[in-house]
């Protein structure tokens, strides 16, 4: 059997990558694509699209018959589900089959056996596989003291109790010793039911500050199951990994023979075909504990593929296809490190918020050892309805160390404007000393805070950005000056105000002053004047210019208000404030703005009602998180402007609080 | 084109000289400058600033589009009289959403904007200078009205200013009333004769009489908001076209109706590349003779003022005191006339009138730099008839339809200024560097002559000649014409548009034939170019 014709039911970095290997492969390739990501680059990279008709992933890639019926049209004769969506769902695959169409991934038998948590855990303790000890009480049973004390220490401690039906932390507790474990199980139970309809907890022991290490797996139909060594994914912030690699600066070979020794066993017992991942939490003693099965491609295998020197998807796509596993694959070695990093579009500094909004630039460098998976390009747009994550960048080299530096360059080298994002924190990971020695875990972000890990920029070097931000606004004024254009800049004949350019940088209000005279350029930052400037070259996207005797060259890019600095130095936005402020423009004292896009899910006050200081006016749903709008001061509410379902922009008036006072006229 | 060498050594005593003479007069210019802007001082402008309001250059800086050059006109006005230099208003050229207009704005923080002869002569000025080059104007008013002790010397000419601005609005020139302030009495005509006003809430008065004067002519009690504020001329008397929020709302209000105009500019743009000179500007110091008796090659200014330092030379060989040629400033092509070593004689004469007849007969503009003693004298002279030849160059002059830019480099004496068109012959533009001299004649010249002829008097009646008296008198007269023909003096009398730093003339020149093609230029016609 051979595949022809491939679609990806997926979106973003994933579907470019299977599209890129596909391509190779002499596979002609399919996307999907809902209403937000029509303009992808992923879409224009496959060969056909089509269209799913809305944007949630409940209307669009969880389609799993929408989209079997793309492939249907388009003649594909497989599916490659990427990883997140219908990548794990069983009823899926086995529609793939009754479509005769190869749905790449293991069986649904599989798929199904992995999926309950507590199955697997079963499934692998008895294949050998060690597992963390642990125990389940039923919604009916109703153990006394005693027997809880028993499971207890046979568990051992710390030991967690969660929800069997939760989620999201909900009915979970840390149990440290036997003193605590009865209150908090029937705490956790009584909490579950109340959430879940169901007070089935489980109980296992607790590993603190655990490594997260995974072991790569791949099956072929002819039973053969592989291993590809492990990767390390300790450095996780919101339980998502953000820094992944390979091999685990943690595992010696006599480890790594055990750990893959595990995840091989764990494969065989499931008769498992395709990619899969093993993952294991390691403790500070070196102790490895089965966590579960990913049946499915994940994010980081790129680190997998560099240290291999395999194509992940080349394999998937020939097993899928009937082939043997070939050679190079059953006889694995380790060639160098790799890294990599996902680029999120996200708020770091207000507790790792994602964002949504238009891409101004995304530009990598180019250099030997680095790639980018992106999934945005320039002037494409990031949205609330799924996954903010921009670009994975991986760099591969003959040491961890060398692979680290690369990376963090790389990424100090990124130009990325129009949306926030957490670069700033990834490169500070990656210069962080206990990084560097590999001394890490899952508490990393715990222990090194992103305000100590991001670097920021000085007085000094934030001046020469302010600067630059002017003076190739002012090139860029300049240039398109309808009149007078090739006179020199700004010239007056009686100075008076010199030059500026106002705003703000990180909500500091900043403005740079500069004028043009027969003894050069001056210049002052708020108003410092900064000596010795030597300006050589001013154009609207790049300054090149010395302050203090050090010569550095800034690119810059603007967008509406927003002036984007890079240099060597670091980078800053600049955001200008208006010139002239409409006055129509002027927001109502007291009135309350949507922080970002998003759907208003609820009122929880209603016109006139009093409100104290912090009581929650309404909520905004975005990117899957639910924000509270509180009132700032205690008042009355004038008027709200926003009903339940309605579709904000950052910014729109959502209600007016007025004060007691007033409101009592 | 050909493009000029310089043979300037500028390592040279004589150009280390010239500069420090230059460097010296300028200092001296900045120093008049800052006291312009300066306007009534730290008590005022302060006290301003606490009423919330604007200074005059803020104002404008505001008004004028980021980045772009403005030309301050008359700076001097009032210099070396009784009244604060800068005469309370401030004019010049700047460039609002893309459109050169003229800025005419009251300095409130002087005598409260009020206008003495000076302002007046510099706010008629301005006026005329938006007349003949097209420009639209803004006014950012804020005045007292007249400088009531002046009145017998204002009030008759003041009518003027109405009367050019309903002129100017009838030939196609729009005027723009910003009212920040009082504007009241003969003032409150402005807003009213402009084509759109704006008026600022709670600062704008707008009225022609005060509440004082409407008590002592009624007996009516009325305040100011309801007989001149912004919300009752918005509102209720449609005086005022819009309603400002605040001054910078104003602001915001006058570029938007300045950009609703769809100006367009009937000269033609800028037709040839505007490259930078090959030589540098700073060295125009040092090379432009500190003392005007010192002759200098105006061919090396040249070098630093036109685009790439291409000139063209037309008749070189012939009447070689005075320069002429082509050349383009800022992609503007200009005919250039440049004394050369002071005196015009007959072939000088005659040159130049063919040139500008050239000029008009391809409708280029004409660029004047003075460094002239004037027509020659004596008996040699005046018997080849140099009043038939120097009278050809008035009569080209006088009849040229180009736009005439002067800018007086070191001298302009005599006969000479009028050949080279000085202010009488109503250029466009004119300009003065720091250290150059305007007078019928050098002061020792002058004061020779009367010396001459007092002393022929004596003479001629028989009268003792006390030498003593007329030495006294002599050096009394020279101190006198010496002041006089000063540029500060010649400045503060409106003689010229302004005493500019001689590093600036390719802006200054750039800056005034842009505003010039803002209307059409078309040459005088009737008689072809008579070879003299």
């Amino acid at each position: 059997m051979t595949i022809k014709k491939v679609l990806i039911a997926n979106r973003g970095e994933i579907a470019s990558r299977v599209i890129r290997t596909a391509r190779e492969m002499d596979i002609a390739t399919v996307a999907v694509f809902s209403d937000p990501d029509a303009g992808l680059p992923y879409v224009a990279a496959a060969d056909e699209a089509v269209h799913l008709p809305g944007s949630t992933p409940g209307e669009t890639y969880l389609r799993g018959e929408m989209i079997i019926e793309a492939a249907m049209r388009t003649g594909a004769d497989a599916i490659h589900p990427g990883y997140g969506f219908l990548s794990e769902n069983a009823d899926f695959a086995r529609a793939c089959a009754a479509a005769g169409i190869t749905f790449v991934g293991p069986t649904p038998e599989a798929i199904d056996k992995m999926g309950s948590k507590v199955a697997a855990k079963e499934l692998m303790a008895a294949a050998g596989v060690p597992v963390l000890p642990g125990a389940t009480i039923a919604d009916e049973d109703d153990p006394d003291e005693n027997a809880l004390t028993a499971i207890g220490a046979q568990i051992g401690y710390p030991l967690l109790v969660k929800a069997a039906f939760g989620g999201g932390g909900r009915g979970m507790r840390i149990v440290h010793s036997a003193g605590e474990l009865v209150e908090s199980i029937s705490s956790a139970r009584r909490e579950a039911a109340s959430a879940f309809g169901n007070g089935m907890v489980f109980l296992e022991r607790f590993v603190e500050s655990p490594r997260h290490i995974e072991v790569q797996i791949f099956g072929d139909t002819r039973g053969t199951v592989v291993h590809l060594f492990e990767r390390e994914c300790s450095i996780q912030r919101r339980y998502q990994k953000i820094v992944e690699e390979a091999p685990s600066p943690a595992v010696d070979p006599e480890l790594r023979e055990q750990l893959c020794k595990a995840a091989v066993a764990a494969g065989e017992a499931i008769g498992y075909v395709g990619a899969g991942t093993v993952e294991f939490v390691l403790d500070a003693q070196r102790e490895f504990f089965f966590l579960e099965v990913n049946t499915r491609l994940q994010v980081e295998h790129p680190v997998t593929e560099f240290i291999t020197q395999l194509d992940l998807v080349r394999l998937q796509l020939d097993v899928a296809a009937g082939k043997p596993l070939p050679p190079e694959a059953v006889n694995a070695t380790i060639h160098g490190s790799a890294i990599e990093v996902r680029l999120y579009a996200e708020d770091v500094t207000g507790g790792y918020l994602p964002v949504s909004g238009d891409i101004l630039t995304l530009e990598f460098p180019e250099l030997p050892g680095l790639r980018v998976d992106a999934g945005f390009a320039s002037g494409t747009t990031v949205s609330t309805f799924y996954d903010s994550m921009l670009a994975k960048v991986i760099a591969g080299a003959p040491t961890r160390d060398q692979a680290r530096t690369l990376l963090a360059a790389a990424l100090d080298e990124t130009r990325v404007h129009g949306i926030i994002t957490n670069r700033d924190l990834l490169v500070g990971i990656l210069r962080e000393p206990d990084f560097a020695s590999g001394a890490i875990n899952t508490s990393y972000l715990d222990q090194h805070s992103p305000a100590s890990l991001m670097a920021t920029l000085d007085t000094a070097a934030l001046q020469v950005h302010l600067l630059a931000a002017a003076l190739a606004a002012q090139a860029e004024n300049r240039a398109t000056a309808l009149v007078l254009e090739t006179l020199p800049s700004g010239w007056r004949n009686n100075p008076s105000y010199w030059q500026n350019l106002a705003g703000t940088v990180d909500g500091e209000e900043c403005r740079v002053e500069y004028l043009f005279s027969h003894d050069g350029l001056k210049a002052r930052v708020d108003g410092a004047e900064i000596e010795g400037i030597t300006l050589y070259a001013a154009t609207p996207d790049s300054v090149d210019i010395a302050v203090g005797g050090v010569r550095r060259t800034a690119t810059v890019v603007r967008a509406r208000q927003a002036h984007y600095v890079d240099s060597p130095l670091g980078a800053t936005t600049l955001l200008e404030a208006e010139r002239f402020p409409d006055p129509a423009d002027a927001v109502t004292p007291g009135s309350l703005l949507a922080p970002m896009p998003g759907t208003v899910v609820r009122l929880e006050v209603a016109v006139g009602d009093k409100v104290e200081r912090g009581t929650t006016i309404l909520a905004i749903e975005a990117m899957k998180m639910e924000h509270a709008i509180s009132a700032p001061a205690a008042g009355i509410v004038a008027e709200i402007r926003v009903v339940p379902g309605q579709q904000v922009d950052s910014g729109a008036l959502l209600a007016v609080l007025a004060d007691d006072e007033a409101a009592g006229e | 084109m050909p493009v000029l060498k310089s043979k300037v050594d500028i390592s040279s005593e004589t150009f280390k000289a010239n500069r420090a003479g230059h460097l010296a007069a300028i200092a001296a210019l900045n120093e008049q400058l800052e006291l312009v802007r300066a306007g009534g001082g730290e008590a005022y402008r302060n006290r301003h600033h606490a009423r919330g309001k604007l200074l005059v250059h803020e104002r404008i800086e505001l008004l004028l589009d980021r980045d772009a050059p403005f030309l301050e006109l008359s700076s001097l006005a009032a210099w070396g009289t009784d009244f604060t230099v800068g005469a309370s208003i401030i004019t010049g050229i700047g460039v609002v959403e893309g459109v050169e207009c003229m800025i005419i704005a009251h300095d409130p923080t002087v005598k409260g904007g009020t206008a003495n002869p000076y302002s007046l002569k510099k706010n008629l000025r301005a006026l005329q200078i938006a007349r003949e080059n097209r420009l639209p104007i803004l006014y950012l008013v804020e005045s007292g009205g007249a400088d009531l002790p002046t009145q017998a010397e204002i009030f008759v000419p003041s009518g003027n200013v109405f009367r050019e601005l309903t002129q100017l609005s009838s030939i196609g020139i729009t005027s723009i009333a910003l009212v920040f302030g009082n504007s009241t009495a003969g003032g409150a005509y402005v807003p009213g004769m402009c084509d759109y006003a704006v008026l600022v809430d709670q600062g704008a008065k707008v009225f022609l009489g005060g509440p004082p004067l409407v008590k002592m002519a009624t007996g009516e009690e009325a305040n100011d908001e309801d007989l001149g504020g912004a919300d009752m001329h918005t509102r209720v008397s449609g005086v005022g076209d819009h309603f400002a929020v605040d001054e910078l709302d104003a602001i915001r209000i006058g570029r938007q109706i300045v950009r609703d105009l769809s100006w367009r500019k009937l000269g033609r743009g800028p037709s040839e590349a505007a490259d930078a000179p090959l030589y540098d500007p700073e060295e125009i110091l040092g090379i432009a003779s500190a003392d005007f008796r010192v002759p200098y090659d105006p061919r090396e200014i040249l070098a630093r003022v036109v685009d790439g330092s291409r000139f063209s030379e037309y008749k070189p060989r012939y009447g070689s005191s005075i320069v002429t040629g082509w050349a383009s400033v800022h992609g503007y092509p200009v005919g250039i006339l440049a004394n050369a070593r002071g005196v015009l004689f007959s072939e000088e004469a005659q040159k130049a009138t063919e040139f500008i007849l050239l000029a008009n007969q391809s409708d280029t503009p004409l660029l004047f730099l003075h460094n002239t003693t004037g027509y020659m004298v004596g008996t040699e002279y005046e018997q080849k008839g140099i009043i038939k030849d120097g009278a050809k160059m008035i009569n080209a002059v006088a009849n040229s339809d180009v736009p005439h830019i002067s800018i007086n480099m070191s001298a302009t004496f005599g006969a000479g200024n009028y050949g080279m068109s000085g202010r009488a012959f109503d250029p466009r533009f004119m300009f003065a560097w720091p250290n150059a001299k305007l007078a019928v004649m050098g002061a020792a010249q002058l004061a020779g002559v009367l010396s001459i002829v007092a002393k022929q008097s004596a003479e001629s009646t028989g009268r003792p000649f006390d030498q003593a008296a007329d030495d006294a008198r002599r050096i009394a007269i020279e101190e006198q014409i010496e002041r006089e023909a000063h540029p500060f003096f010649i400045s503060s009398r409106l003689y010229d548009d302004g005493v500019i730093d001689p590093r600036d003339t390719r802006t200054i020149l750039g800056l005034s034939l842009s505003a010039a093609h803002s209307a059409p230029i078309e040459g005088r016609r009737g008689f072809g170019v008579f070879r003299m």
